[in-house]
Protein backbone atom coordinates (compact mmCIF):
# COMPACT_ATOMS: atom_id res chain seq x y z
CA UNK A 1 0.00 0.00 0.00
CA UNK A 2 0.89 3.66 -0.62
CA UNK A 3 -0.02 5.72 2.46
CA UNK A 4 -0.82 9.47 1.86
CA UNK A 5 -1.20 11.14 4.70
CA UNK A 6 -2.95 14.56 5.18
CA UNK A 7 -1.64 17.54 6.10
CA UNK A 8 -3.23 18.40 9.18
CA UNK A 9 -4.06 15.08 10.38
CA UNK A 10 -6.19 12.87 8.01
CA UNK A 11 -6.20 9.37 8.30
CA UNK A 12 -4.08 8.09 5.82
CA UNK A 13 -5.67 7.53 2.36
CA UNK A 14 -4.80 3.74 0.94
CA UNK A 15 -4.22 3.78 -2.35
CA UNK A 16 -4.71 0.13 -4.03
CA UNK A 17 -0.62 -1.18 -4.97
CA UNK A 18 -1.70 -2.82 -7.76
CA UNK A 19 -0.70 -0.93 -10.84
CA UNK A 20 -3.56 1.66 -11.34
CA UNK A 21 -3.76 4.22 -13.32
CA UNK A 22 -5.43 7.05 -12.41
CA UNK A 23 -7.46 9.62 -14.98
CA UNK A 24 -5.73 13.26 -15.90
CA UNK A 25 -7.35 15.65 -16.07
CA UNK A 26 -6.39 19.01 -17.67
CA UNK A 27 -7.56 22.48 -16.65
CA UNK A 28 -9.24 23.18 -20.24
CA UNK A 29 -9.97 27.01 -19.32
CA UNK A 30 -9.73 28.44 -16.09
CA UNK A 31 -13.66 29.69 -15.41
CA UNK A 32 -13.74 29.50 -11.37
CA UNK A 33 -10.98 31.40 -9.25
CA UNK A 34 -10.83 30.16 -5.54
CA UNK A 35 -8.90 32.21 -2.78
CA UNK A 36 -8.61 30.48 0.55
CA UNK A 37 -8.38 33.83 1.84
CA UNK A 38 -8.06 33.40 5.68
CA UNK A 39 -6.43 29.64 5.43
CA UNK A 40 -7.97 27.15 7.45
CA UNK A 41 -8.58 29.02 10.04
CA UNK A 42 -12.68 29.53 11.97
CA UNK A 43 -14.40 30.65 14.49
CA UNK A 44 -16.07 27.26 14.94
CA UNK A 45 -15.28 23.50 14.06
CA UNK A 46 -18.08 21.60 12.04
CA UNK A 47 -17.77 17.62 12.67
CA UNK A 48 -18.10 17.17 9.02
CA UNK A 49 -15.40 20.33 7.91
CA UNK A 50 -14.01 18.78 4.92
CA UNK A 51 -10.74 20.91 5.34
CA UNK A 52 -10.19 20.64 9.35
CA UNK A 53 -10.53 24.21 9.54
CA UNK A 54 -11.21 25.68 13.14
CA UNK A 55 -10.16 27.94 15.67
CA UNK A 56 -6.47 28.14 16.18
CA UNK A 57 -5.89 25.73 12.81
CA UNK A 58 -2.92 26.91 10.84
CA UNK A 59 -2.51 24.70 8.07
CA UNK A 60 -3.07 27.44 5.50
CA UNK A 61 -2.75 30.93 6.83
CA UNK A 62 -4.11 34.40 5.65
CA UNK A 63 -3.70 35.11 1.63
CA UNK A 64 -2.82 39.32 1.83
CA UNK A 65 -4.29 41.72 -0.65
CA UNK A 66 -1.86 42.27 -2.54
CA UNK A 67 -1.58 38.67 -3.57
CA UNK A 68 -5.00 38.19 -4.39
CA UNK A 69 -4.34 41.52 -6.28
CA UNK A 70 -1.88 39.61 -8.68
CA UNK A 71 -3.61 36.34 -8.86
CA UNK A 72 -6.98 37.96 -9.85
CA UNK A 73 -5.30 39.86 -12.76
CA UNK A 74 -3.53 36.67 -13.92
CA UNK A 75 -6.90 34.95 -13.85
CA UNK A 76 -8.32 37.98 -15.80
CA UNK A 77 -6.15 37.87 -18.60
CA UNK A 78 -6.92 34.24 -18.46
CA UNK A 79 -10.85 34.89 -18.82
CA UNK A 80 -11.47 33.74 -15.63
CA UNK A 81 -15.37 33.53 -15.43
CA UNK A 82 -16.22 33.52 -11.49
CA UNK A 83 -14.42 34.07 -8.31
CA UNK A 84 -14.72 32.43 -5.15
CA UNK A 85 -13.94 33.47 -1.91
CA UNK A 86 -13.36 31.07 1.04
CA UNK A 87 -11.51 29.78 4.11
CA UNK A 88 -11.44 28.69 6.62
CA UNK A 89 -14.16 31.62 7.86
CA UNK A 90 -13.70 34.23 5.79
CA UNK A 91 -15.07 36.95 7.31
CA UNK A 92 -12.20 36.72 9.98
CA UNK A 93 -10.14 38.58 7.55
CA UNK A 94 -9.93 42.10 8.05
CA UNK A 95 -9.22 42.89 4.62
CA UNK A 96 -12.06 40.89 3.42
CA UNK A 97 -14.33 43.60 1.97
CA UNK A 98 -11.79 45.34 0.02
CA UNK A 99 -10.85 42.04 -1.55
CA UNK A 100 -14.45 40.94 -2.64
CA UNK A 101 -14.88 45.30 -4.07
CA UNK A 102 -11.85 44.72 -6.07
CA UNK A 103 -12.92 41.18 -7.56
CA UNK A 104 -16.70 42.29 -8.13
CA UNK A 105 -15.06 45.39 -10.45
CA UNK A 106 -14.41 42.56 -12.69
CA UNK A 107 -16.01 39.22 -12.42
CA UNK A 108 -18.96 37.68 -10.46
CA UNK A 109 -17.94 36.88 -6.78
CA UNK A 110 -18.94 34.26 -4.22
CA UNK A 111 -17.86 34.27 -0.28
CA UNK A 112 -18.62 31.27 1.37
CA UNK A 113 -19.09 31.86 5.17
CA UNK A 114 -20.68 30.15 7.71
CA UNK A 115 -22.61 33.26 8.73
CA UNK A 116 -21.56 33.91 12.32
CA UNK A 117 -19.85 37.33 11.62
CA UNK A 118 -22.27 38.77 9.97
CA UNK A 119 -23.42 41.67 12.06
CA UNK A 120 -25.92 44.93 10.97
CA UNK A 121 -22.28 46.45 9.61
CA UNK A 122 -20.86 44.45 7.73
CA UNK A 123 -24.76 43.45 6.34
CA UNK A 124 -24.77 47.03 5.42
CA UNK A 125 -21.02 46.99 3.60
CA UNK A 126 -22.00 43.88 1.60
CA UNK A 127 -25.37 44.98 0.53
CA UNK A 128 -23.41 48.15 -0.71
CA UNK A 129 -20.79 46.02 -2.15
CA UNK A 130 -23.83 44.28 -4.09
CA UNK A 131 -25.17 47.64 -5.28
CA UNK A 132 -22.21 48.57 -6.83
CA UNK A 133 -21.54 45.99 -8.84
CA UNK A 134 -23.04 45.02 -12.06
CA UNK A 135 -21.78 41.31 -11.48
CA UNK A 136 -24.00 38.75 -8.92
CA UNK A 137 -22.80 38.96 -5.34
CA UNK A 138 -23.33 35.65 -3.99
CA UNK A 139 -23.20 35.09 -0.64
CA UNK A 140 -23.23 31.16 0.74
CA UNK A 141 -24.59 30.77 4.36
CA UNK A 142 -24.02 27.16 5.65
CA UNK A 143 -26.57 25.07 7.59
CA UNK A 144 -26.68 21.69 8.82
CA UNK A 145 -30.33 21.77 10.38
CA UNK A 146 -33.62 23.10 10.37
CA UNK A 147 -34.21 23.38 13.70
CA UNK A 148 -31.55 24.26 16.46
CA UNK A 149 -30.96 20.69 17.61
CA UNK A 150 -30.48 19.40 14.55
CA UNK A 151 -27.50 22.15 12.95
CA UNK A 152 -26.07 23.15 16.25
CA UNK A 153 -24.73 19.23 17.20
CA UNK A 154 -23.36 19.50 13.74
CA UNK A 155 -22.07 23.20 13.91
CA UNK A 156 -21.82 24.11 17.92
CA UNK A 157 -23.86 25.87 20.11
CA UNK A 158 -25.31 29.19 19.24
CA UNK A 159 -24.46 29.08 15.52
CA UNK A 160 -28.21 28.30 14.09
CA UNK A 161 -29.55 31.25 16.33
CA UNK A 162 -26.50 33.57 14.42
CA UNK A 163 -27.17 32.05 11.16
CA UNK A 164 -30.80 33.08 10.92
CA UNK A 165 -29.96 36.75 12.24
CA UNK A 166 -27.43 36.97 8.94
CA UNK A 167 -29.92 35.49 6.93
CA UNK A 168 -32.68 38.16 8.16
CA UNK A 169 -30.08 40.93 8.08
CA UNK A 170 -28.94 40.34 4.88
CA UNK A 171 -32.81 39.88 3.22
CA UNK A 172 -34.14 43.02 4.74
CA UNK A 173 -31.08 44.87 2.71
CA UNK A 174 -32.13 43.17 -0.23
CA UNK A 175 -30.05 39.84 -0.67
CA UNK A 176 -30.66 36.74 -1.19
CA UNK A 177 -27.96 34.52 0.30
CA UNK A 178 -27.76 30.97 -0.65
CA UNK A 179 -27.91 28.79 2.40
CA UNK A 180 -25.78 25.92 1.66
CA UNK A 181 -27.13 22.67 3.64
CA UNK A 182 -25.01 18.83 3.21
CA UNK A 183 -27.61 16.02 2.62
CA UNK A 184 -28.52 13.83 5.68
CA UNK A 185 -31.67 12.73 4.28
CA UNK A 186 -33.01 10.21 1.77
CA UNK A 187 -34.05 10.99 -1.62
CA UNK A 188 -37.87 10.79 -0.86
CA UNK A 189 -37.20 12.86 1.57
CA UNK A 190 -36.09 15.67 -0.15
CA UNK A 191 -38.64 17.98 -1.32
CA UNK A 192 -40.03 17.66 2.47
CA UNK A 193 -36.93 18.46 3.53
CA UNK A 194 -36.23 21.20 1.40
CA UNK A 195 -39.55 22.41 2.31
CA UNK A 196 -38.47 22.44 5.79
CA UNK A 197 -35.30 24.79 5.64
CA UNK A 198 -37.36 27.52 3.56
CA UNK A 199 -39.76 27.69 6.24
CA UNK A 200 -37.72 27.99 8.48
CA UNK A 201 -35.78 30.63 6.96
CA UNK A 202 -39.02 32.63 6.13
CA UNK A 203 -40.01 32.12 10.17
CA UNK A 204 -36.74 33.48 10.77
CA UNK A 205 -37.25 36.63 8.63
CA UNK A 206 -35.67 35.77 5.80
CA UNK A 207 -38.93 35.99 2.76
CA UNK A 208 -37.37 34.27 -0.47
CA UNK A 209 -35.29 32.29 1.22
CA UNK A 210 -32.62 30.30 -1.88
CA UNK A 211 -31.40 26.51 -1.00
CA UNK A 212 -28.95 24.43 -2.36
CA UNK A 213 -27.95 21.27 -1.27
CA UNK A 214 -24.75 19.50 -0.94
CA UNK A 215 -23.43 16.34 -0.76
CA UNK A 216 -21.75 15.41 2.74
CA UNK A 217 -18.04 14.78 1.90
CA UNK A 218 -15.62 11.80 2.12
CA UNK A 219 -12.48 14.11 3.73
CA UNK A 220 -11.54 15.99 6.98
CA UNK A 221 -13.63 15.63 10.08
CA UNK A 222 -16.58 13.52 7.88
CA UNK A 223 -13.89 11.01 6.79
CA UNK A 224 -13.15 10.13 10.18
CA UNK A 225 -16.82 10.64 11.29
CA UNK A 226 -17.23 7.70 8.97
CA UNK A 227 -14.81 5.99 10.06
CA UNK A 228 -15.07 3.03 6.88
CA UNK A 229 -14.38 5.89 3.96
CA UNK A 230 -15.86 5.13 0.58
CA UNK A 231 -13.00 2.62 -1.24
CA UNK A 232 -14.03 3.78 -4.39
CA UNK A 233 -11.49 5.83 -6.77
CA UNK A 234 -12.00 7.30 -9.91
CA UNK A 235 -10.69 4.81 -13.09
CA UNK A 236 -10.46 5.69 -16.94
CA UNK A 237 -13.68 3.01 -17.83
CA UNK A 238 -15.99 5.61 -15.50
CA UNK A 239 -14.36 8.66 -17.33
CA UNK A 240 -15.99 6.93 -20.69
CA UNK A 241 -18.81 8.49 -22.05
CA UNK A 242 -18.56 11.00 -18.97
CA UNK A 243 -18.35 14.68 -19.87
CA UNK A 244 -15.25 15.59 -17.57
CA UNK A 245 -16.04 19.39 -17.74
CA UNK A 246 -17.94 18.61 -14.74
CA UNK A 247 -14.98 17.78 -13.02
CA UNK A 248 -13.84 21.11 -11.06
CA UNK A 249 -10.15 19.89 -11.94
CA UNK A 250 -11.24 21.06 -15.09
CA UNK A 251 -12.13 24.37 -14.69
CA UNK A 252 -11.13 25.65 -11.40
CA UNK A 253 -7.93 26.26 -8.71
CA UNK A 254 -7.39 27.72 -5.79
CA UNK A 255 -4.95 30.20 -4.47
CA UNK A 256 -3.81 29.63 -1.36
CA UNK A 257 -0.44 31.16 0.86
CA UNK A 258 1.23 27.86 0.38
CA UNK A 259 0.67 27.42 -3.79
CA UNK A 260 -2.20 26.80 -5.81
CA UNK A 261 -4.26 23.63 -5.73
CA UNK A 262 -6.29 21.76 -7.69
CA UNK A 263 -9.17 22.43 -5.73
CA UNK A 264 -11.11 23.27 -2.82
CA UNK A 265 -11.72 19.91 -1.69
CA UNK A 266 -8.18 18.88 -2.11
CA UNK A 267 -5.95 21.41 -0.10
CA UNK A 268 -5.53 19.07 2.61
CA UNK A 269 -3.67 16.57 -0.21
CA UNK A 270 0.04 17.65 -0.73
CA UNK A 271 -0.12 15.53 -4.46
CA UNK A 272 -2.83 18.07 -5.21
CA UNK A 273 -0.51 21.51 -5.23
CA UNK A 274 0.08 22.44 -8.74
CA UNK A 275 2.85 24.92 -8.19
CA UNK A 276 3.59 28.75 -6.32
CA UNK A 277 1.24 30.69 -8.23
CA UNK A 278 -1.68 30.29 -11.22
CA UNK A 279 0.95 31.14 -13.85
CA UNK A 280 3.54 28.66 -12.83
CA UNK A 281 1.12 26.19 -11.78
CA UNK A 282 0.88 22.33 -13.36
CA UNK A 283 -1.97 22.18 -15.95
CA UNK A 284 -2.72 18.51 -15.24
CA UNK A 285 -3.64 16.45 -12.47
CA UNK A 286 -4.48 12.53 -11.71
CA UNK A 287 -7.47 11.94 -10.39
CA UNK A 288 -6.68 9.74 -6.80
CA UNK A 289 -9.16 10.58 -3.75
CA UNK A 290 -12.23 9.42 -2.82
CA UNK A 291 -13.61 13.06 -3.18
CA UNK A 292 -12.95 13.09 -6.65
CA UNK A 293 -15.94 9.89 -7.07
CA UNK A 294 -18.25 12.79 -5.15
CA UNK A 295 -17.59 15.33 -8.02
CA UNK A 296 -17.92 12.59 -10.73
CA UNK A 297 -21.27 11.98 -9.16
CA UNK A 298 -22.42 15.22 -8.39
CA UNK A 299 -20.67 17.67 -10.65
CA UNK A 300 -18.96 20.63 -9.66
CA UNK A 301 -20.92 20.97 -6.12
CA UNK A 302 -18.61 24.08 -4.91
CA UNK A 303 -20.13 26.00 -7.77
CA UNK A 304 -23.44 28.15 -6.55
CA UNK A 305 -25.64 25.97 -9.09
CA UNK A 306 -24.35 22.60 -9.80
CA UNK A 307 -22.63 22.48 -13.42
CA UNK A 308 -24.22 19.64 -15.07
CA UNK A 309 -23.63 20.62 -18.84
CA UNK A 310 -23.93 18.96 -21.94
CA UNK A 311 -25.24 14.88 -21.63
CA UNK A 312 -24.81 12.22 -19.58
CA UNK A 313 -25.55 13.63 -15.76
CA UNK A 314 -24.53 10.05 -14.67
CA UNK A 315 -27.39 7.90 -15.37
CA UNK A 316 -29.90 9.73 -15.86
CA UNK A 317 -29.52 10.87 -19.41
CA UNK A 318 -28.04 7.94 -21.08
CA UNK A 319 -31.28 5.71 -20.37
CA UNK A 320 -32.91 6.58 -23.30
CA UNK A 321 -36.92 6.22 -24.11
CA UNK A 322 -39.40 5.89 -26.49
CA UNK A 323 -43.02 6.42 -24.72
CA UNK A 324 -43.30 8.64 -21.46
CA UNK A 325 -45.88 8.10 -19.24
CA UNK B 1 -26.46 40.67 -45.11
CA UNK B 2 -26.85 43.57 -42.24
CA UNK B 3 -30.04 43.09 -40.85
CA UNK B 4 -31.51 40.04 -39.03
CA UNK B 5 -33.86 39.23 -36.16
CA UNK B 6 -33.04 36.51 -33.73
CA UNK B 7 -35.60 34.85 -32.11
CA UNK B 8 -34.56 32.76 -28.78
CA UNK B 9 -36.60 29.90 -27.47
CA UNK B 10 -39.83 29.51 -28.67
CA UNK B 11 -40.96 27.06 -26.05
CA UNK B 12 -44.43 26.32 -28.08
CA UNK B 13 -45.70 29.99 -27.81
CA UNK B 14 -47.04 29.83 -31.52
CA UNK B 15 -48.72 33.34 -30.57
CA UNK B 16 -45.86 34.64 -30.09
CA UNK B 17 -43.61 33.33 -32.76
CA UNK B 18 -46.19 34.60 -35.15
CA UNK B 19 -46.19 37.40 -33.71
CA UNK B 20 -42.49 38.21 -34.06
CA UNK B 21 -42.46 36.92 -37.57
CA UNK B 22 -44.56 39.58 -38.15
CA UNK B 23 -42.78 43.05 -36.44
CA UNK B 24 -39.45 41.24 -38.09
CA UNK B 25 -40.82 41.58 -41.24
CA UNK B 26 -42.55 44.96 -41.04
CA UNK B 27 -38.99 45.89 -39.56
CA UNK B 28 -37.50 44.39 -43.00
CA UNK B 29 -35.55 41.55 -41.48
CA UNK B 30 -33.38 39.91 -44.26
CA UNK B 31 -32.96 37.11 -42.56
CA UNK B 32 -34.30 35.21 -39.14
CA UNK B 33 -33.33 32.70 -37.40
CA UNK B 34 -33.96 31.08 -33.92
CA UNK B 35 -31.35 30.04 -31.44
CA UNK B 36 -33.32 26.42 -30.63
CA UNK B 37 -35.54 25.27 -27.88
CA UNK B 38 -38.49 24.93 -30.19
CA UNK B 39 -40.88 22.81 -27.89
CA UNK B 40 -40.73 23.50 -23.49
CA UNK B 41 -43.44 25.01 -21.24
CA UNK B 42 -46.50 25.54 -23.47
CA UNK B 43 -49.08 24.51 -25.08
CA UNK B 44 -49.76 22.30 -28.58
CA UNK B 45 -46.37 21.93 -29.80
CA UNK B 46 -46.54 20.67 -33.30
CA UNK B 47 -48.07 24.33 -34.23
CA UNK B 48 -44.69 26.38 -34.10
CA UNK B 49 -43.31 24.17 -36.70
CA UNK B 50 -45.71 25.29 -40.08
CA UNK B 51 -45.22 28.96 -39.25
CA UNK B 52 -40.91 28.63 -38.41
CA UNK B 53 -41.69 26.68 -42.20
CA UNK B 54 -43.55 28.77 -44.12
CA UNK B 55 -41.26 32.10 -42.75
CA UNK B 56 -38.16 30.39 -43.33
CA UNK B 57 -36.71 30.92 -40.11
CA UNK B 58 -33.27 29.04 -40.11
CA UNK B 59 -32.95 26.89 -36.66
CA UNK B 60 -30.63 26.14 -34.15
CA UNK B 61 -30.81 22.54 -32.00
CA UNK B 62 -31.59 23.99 -28.74
CA UNK B 63 -30.74 21.03 -25.82
CA UNK B 64 -34.67 20.28 -25.50
CA UNK B 65 -34.65 19.80 -29.00
CA UNK B 66 -31.48 17.85 -28.71
CA UNK B 67 -33.59 15.43 -26.33
CA UNK B 68 -36.57 15.58 -28.12
CA UNK B 69 -34.76 14.10 -31.41
CA UNK B 70 -32.47 11.83 -30.05
CA UNK B 71 -35.58 10.49 -27.61
CA UNK B 72 -33.80 11.12 -24.06
CA UNK B 73 -35.29 11.01 -20.75
CA UNK B 74 -34.58 14.66 -19.81
CA UNK B 75 -34.89 17.90 -21.40
CA UNK B 76 -30.85 18.55 -20.40
CA UNK B 77 -31.56 22.26 -19.57
CA UNK B 78 -29.29 21.75 -16.53
CA UNK B 79 -30.89 22.18 -13.83
CA UNK B 80 -29.66 20.59 -10.74
CA UNK B 81 -32.08 21.75 -8.01
CA UNK B 82 -34.94 18.91 -7.29
CA UNK B 83 -37.78 21.61 -7.03
CA UNK B 84 -36.32 22.64 -10.67
CA UNK B 85 -36.31 19.66 -11.86
CA UNK B 86 -39.93 18.68 -10.59
CA UNK B 87 -41.19 21.69 -13.13
CA UNK B 88 -38.81 20.62 -16.13
CA UNK B 89 -40.14 17.16 -15.99
CA UNK B 90 -43.95 17.79 -16.06
CA UNK B 91 -43.07 20.14 -18.98
CA UNK B 92 -40.86 17.91 -21.05
CA UNK B 93 -42.78 14.88 -20.64
CA UNK B 94 -45.79 16.75 -22.15
CA UNK B 95 -43.93 18.22 -24.91
CA UNK B 96 -42.12 14.56 -25.71
CA UNK B 97 -45.49 13.03 -25.72
CA UNK B 98 -47.05 15.58 -27.97
CA UNK B 99 -44.54 16.42 -30.52
CA UNK B 100 -44.59 14.41 -33.62
CA UNK B 101 -42.49 11.49 -34.93
CA UNK B 102 -41.85 13.89 -38.31
CA UNK B 103 -41.25 17.00 -36.31
CA UNK B 104 -38.68 15.31 -33.43
CA UNK B 105 -36.63 14.20 -36.44
CA UNK B 106 -36.46 17.08 -38.64
CA UNK B 107 -35.08 18.78 -34.77
CA UNK B 108 -32.41 16.21 -34.78
CA UNK B 109 -31.44 18.00 -38.35
CA UNK B 110 -30.51 21.08 -37.34
CA UNK B 111 -27.47 22.43 -36.93
CA UNK B 112 -26.00 23.54 -33.12
CA UNK B 113 -24.61 26.41 -34.45
CA UNK B 114 -24.19 28.72 -37.44
CA UNK B 115 -21.54 31.49 -38.40
CA UNK B 116 -22.86 34.03 -41.26
CA UNK B 117 -21.21 37.55 -41.90
CA UNK B 118 -23.67 40.77 -40.55
CA UNK B 119 -21.65 43.74 -42.88
CA UNK B 120 -18.32 41.87 -42.82
CA UNK B 121 -18.72 41.28 -38.96
CA UNK B 122 -18.36 37.21 -38.20
CA UNK B 123 -21.53 36.37 -35.81
CA UNK B 124 -22.08 32.93 -34.56
CA UNK B 125 -25.11 31.67 -33.33
CA UNK B 126 -25.72 29.17 -30.48
CA UNK B 127 -27.65 28.31 -28.25
CA UNK B 128 -26.22 28.08 -25.22
CA UNK B 129 -22.74 29.71 -25.24
CA UNK B 130 -20.57 28.68 -28.35
CA UNK B 131 -19.04 25.88 -25.72
CA UNK B 132 -21.65 23.86 -24.05
CA UNK B 133 -25.64 23.83 -26.07
CA UNK B 134 -26.74 24.10 -21.92
CA UNK B 135 -24.69 26.60 -20.45
CA UNK B 136 -26.24 29.74 -18.80
CA UNK B 137 -25.16 32.61 -19.33
CA UNK B 138 -26.51 35.48 -17.07
CA UNK B 139 -25.62 38.93 -17.20
CA UNK B 140 -24.63 39.51 -13.84
CA UNK B 141 -22.39 36.01 -13.91
CA UNK B 142 -20.50 36.54 -17.30
CA UNK B 143 -17.57 39.18 -16.54
CA UNK B 144 -16.21 40.59 -19.42
CA UNK B 145 -13.15 39.02 -19.18
CA UNK B 146 -14.84 35.53 -19.69
CA UNK B 147 -16.91 36.72 -22.85
CA UNK B 148 -13.73 38.01 -24.10
CA UNK B 149 -12.47 34.88 -23.84
CA UNK B 150 -15.24 33.27 -25.47
CA UNK B 151 -15.55 35.45 -28.78
CA UNK B 152 -11.86 34.72 -29.18
CA UNK B 153 -12.17 30.78 -29.05
CA UNK B 154 -14.87 30.77 -31.07
CA UNK B 155 -13.06 33.66 -33.77
CA UNK B 156 -16.26 35.65 -33.84
CA UNK B 157 -16.80 39.56 -33.62
CA UNK B 158 -20.09 39.08 -32.36
CA UNK B 159 -22.05 35.97 -30.36
CA UNK B 160 -25.56 35.27 -29.68
CA UNK B 161 -26.98 33.09 -27.40
CA UNK B 162 -30.65 32.55 -25.59
CA UNK B 163 -31.29 29.51 -22.93
CA UNK B 164 -31.53 31.42 -20.02
CA UNK B 165 -35.07 33.08 -20.89
CA UNK B 166 -33.43 36.78 -20.00
CA UNK B 167 -31.91 39.26 -22.40
CA UNK B 168 -28.99 41.07 -22.62
CA UNK B 169 -25.98 42.72 -24.63
CA UNK B 170 -22.57 43.66 -23.55
CA UNK B 171 -20.70 45.78 -25.54
CA UNK B 172 -16.74 44.94 -25.71
CA UNK B 173 -13.70 47.03 -27.31
CA UNK B 174 -13.10 46.98 -30.91
CA UNK B 175 -16.89 46.61 -31.71
CA UNK B 176 -17.64 43.40 -30.41
CA UNK B 177 -20.59 42.36 -28.83
CA UNK B 178 -22.28 39.16 -26.94
CA UNK B 179 -25.51 38.99 -26.93
CA UNK B 180 -28.68 37.32 -25.03
CA UNK B 181 -31.53 37.07 -27.35
CA UNK B 182 -34.07 36.51 -24.64
CA UNK B 183 -36.68 34.24 -25.72
CA UNK B 184 -40.24 34.08 -27.10
CA UNK B 185 -41.93 31.42 -25.29
CA UNK B 186 -42.23 32.98 -21.62
CA UNK B 187 -41.71 36.68 -20.11
CA UNK B 188 -39.07 37.45 -19.06
CA UNK B 189 -39.41 37.63 -15.07
CA UNK B 190 -40.04 41.30 -14.60
CA UNK B 191 -44.18 41.69 -14.36
CA UNK B 192 -44.95 42.50 -18.07
CA UNK B 193 -46.59 39.80 -20.15
CA UNK B 194 -44.54 40.62 -23.40
CA UNK B 195 -41.51 38.84 -24.58
CA UNK B 196 -38.47 39.55 -26.43
CA UNK B 197 -36.33 39.25 -29.33
CA UNK B 198 -33.25 41.16 -30.94
CA UNK B 199 -32.52 42.68 -34.17
CA UNK B 200 -28.93 43.07 -34.97
CA UNK B 201 -27.64 45.59 -37.69
CA UNK B 202 -24.18 46.76 -38.84
CA UNK B 203 -24.56 50.15 -39.40
CA UNK B 204 -21.68 52.57 -40.71
CA UNK B 205 -20.79 53.59 -36.86
CA UNK B 206 -20.67 49.64 -36.02
CA UNK B 207 -22.87 47.29 -35.07
CA UNK B 208 -26.03 47.97 -33.69
CA UNK B 209 -28.35 45.88 -30.93
CA UNK B 210 -32.00 46.45 -30.10
CA UNK B 211 -34.23 44.38 -28.10
CA UNK B 212 -37.69 44.62 -29.49
CA UNK B 213 -40.59 43.54 -26.92
CA UNK B 214 -43.55 41.79 -28.66
CA UNK B 215 -47.29 41.86 -27.46
CA UNK B 216 -49.28 38.81 -28.37
CA UNK B 217 -52.70 37.03 -26.79
CA UNK B 218 -51.37 35.93 -23.86
CA UNK B 219 -55.06 35.28 -22.32
CA UNK B 220 -55.41 33.02 -25.34
CA UNK B 221 -51.97 30.80 -24.95
CA UNK B 222 -53.04 30.49 -20.54
CA UNK B 223 -56.16 29.53 -21.62
CA UNK B 224 -54.86 26.58 -23.95
CA UNK B 225 -52.43 25.47 -21.40
CA UNK B 226 -54.83 25.62 -18.97
CA UNK B 227 -57.09 23.17 -21.27
CA UNK B 228 -53.96 20.76 -21.73
CA UNK B 229 -53.44 20.27 -17.87
CA UNK B 230 -50.25 22.38 -18.14
CA UNK B 231 -49.36 23.50 -13.97
CA UNK B 232 -51.01 26.69 -12.91
CA UNK B 233 -47.86 27.72 -12.08
CA UNK B 234 -46.86 28.03 -15.85
CA UNK B 235 -50.47 29.83 -16.32
CA UNK B 236 -49.57 32.34 -14.19
CA UNK B 237 -46.26 33.28 -15.35
CA UNK B 238 -47.70 33.43 -19.00
CA UNK B 239 -50.01 35.61 -17.33
CA UNK B 240 -48.52 37.95 -14.60
CA UNK B 241 -44.78 38.02 -15.92
CA UNK B 242 -43.36 36.48 -12.98
CA UNK B 243 -41.25 33.19 -13.18
CA UNK B 244 -42.93 30.95 -10.45
CA UNK B 245 -40.98 27.90 -10.92
CA UNK B 246 -37.33 26.95 -12.06
CA UNK B 247 -36.20 29.46 -9.80
CA UNK B 248 -33.06 27.91 -8.26
CA UNK B 249 -30.76 28.56 -11.04
CA UNK B 250 -30.94 32.53 -11.26
CA UNK B 251 -28.27 34.31 -10.06
CA UNK B 252 -28.54 36.76 -6.88
CA UNK B 253 -29.06 40.00 -9.00
CA UNK B 254 -31.76 37.63 -11.61
CA UNK B 255 -33.33 36.30 -8.81
CA UNK B 256 -33.61 39.74 -6.85
CA UNK B 257 -35.19 41.29 -9.82
CA UNK B 258 -38.31 38.66 -9.57
CA UNK B 259 -40.99 38.15 -7.50
CA UNK B 260 -40.29 34.77 -6.44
Amino acid sequence: MIRLTGMSGNPPLDIPEKPMKHPVIELKHLDNLWFQVTGTLCNIACSHCFNNSGPNVRTFGFLSLDSVRQELEVALRQGVKEVSFTGGEPFLHPELVRMLRLSLASAPTTVLTNGTLINDRIADRLADLERESNYSFEIRISLDGYTEAMNDAIRGAGVFRKVMDATRRLSQRGLLPLVTVVRTWSEEEELSTLAGFVRTLQEAGYSRPRVKVLPSLPLGRELKRRQSGEETLLTEEMLHGFDADLLMCSNSRVVTDRGVWVCPLLVEMPDARLGENLTGAAPAYALRHHACVTCWHYGSICGNVNAQIEGPAPAASAARLRSLP
Amino acid sequence: MTHIAVFGGIYSNDRALAAAIEDARRRRAEALFCLGDLGAFGPHPDRIYPLLREAGVQCLQGNYDNSLAGGLADCQCGYTDPRDNYFARLSYQYTFRNTSEENKAWLGTLPMTLRLSLGGRRVLLCHGSPRKINEFLWESTSSDSFLTYLLDTAQADIVCVTHTGIKWHRSLPADRHFVNVGVLGRPENDGCTNVWYALLSAEPAGVRVEFVPVAYDFRALAADMEREHLPSEFVATILTGWWTTCLEVLPQKERARGKF
